[in-house]
């Protein structure tokens, strides 16, 4: 098994949702705006309940929101 | 720097404090006037005992004046939400700091194995509690600057 990347599209995702800032993003899913911009940077991979509470607060499936890839 | 960093801080300074006059404290009322007290095992009971409840009253008045502090100086309110991350880098800090005290106890341990003093054991257990609380604060600072 190779190495695996999850990269996602919060960024482009927040401001196409009348850009929405990291702190309405992080009340919208009950995380702190620490935790929102970690994820956005790739620093840290939320577990699978809040990776769908985001792409809910989207209205987008989660592979949109999220991408996995292995090497 | 996150709230949560200054919180940290907060108590590696606290810590710190509270373990540096507590020693000086005890050395001075005790050992200083009686050195033969620190091989009396009553003592060392009661020093850590009595350790505990300075430790919490401290801590939470610490608290409080930096809560009041903070407020005051960047006008930011108590946190509202604990998540799963901070909650995942509480975890690996607590990890981190078992493995410091684990540690410190086998060598507490060790020193009475190779027939060293009493009070080594008790000074070595005392360090090892006070570095692991260390080691867990300086892991978490690290593991918030790091993302995770």
């Amino acid at each position: 098994m190779g190495k695996c990347f999850i990269s996602n599209n919060i960024r482009k995702l927040r401001f196409s949702n009348d850009e929405m800032t990291q702190q309405e993003l992080a009340d919208k899913t009950s995380v702190t705006r620490q935790t929102i911009v970690a994820i956005e940077n790739g620093k840290y991979f939320p577990t699978l309940e809040l990776a769908f509470r985001i792409s809910r607060v989207f209205k987008t499936p989660l592979e949109e929101v999220f991408t996995f890839y292995e090497e | 720097m996150y709230r949560r960093e200054k919180e940290i801080i907060v108590t590696l300074i606290s810590m710190t404090l509270i373990m540096v006059l507590y020693s000086l404290y005890v050395y001075n009322k005790y050992i200083a006037v009686n050195p033969e007290v620190i091989n009396d095992f009553r003592f060392w009971g009661k020093a850590f005992l009595i350790l505990i409840p300075v430790t919490i009253v401290t801590i939470i008045i610490i608290y409080i004046i930096f809560f009041i502090i903070n407020k005051i100086v960047t006008n930011e309110d108590l946190p509202q939400v604990t998540d799963e991350r901070d909650r995942m880098i509480e975890l690996k800090g607590i990890r981190i700091s078992h493995w410091v005290f684990v540690f410190g106890f086998m060598l507490a341990m060790a020193s009475q194995a190779f027939g060293l003093k009493p009070w080594v054991l008790f000074v070595v257990l005392f360090g090892s509690g006070f570095v692991s609380t260390l080691a867990e604060g300086i892991a978490k600072i690290c593991y918030y600057r790091k993302g995770y």
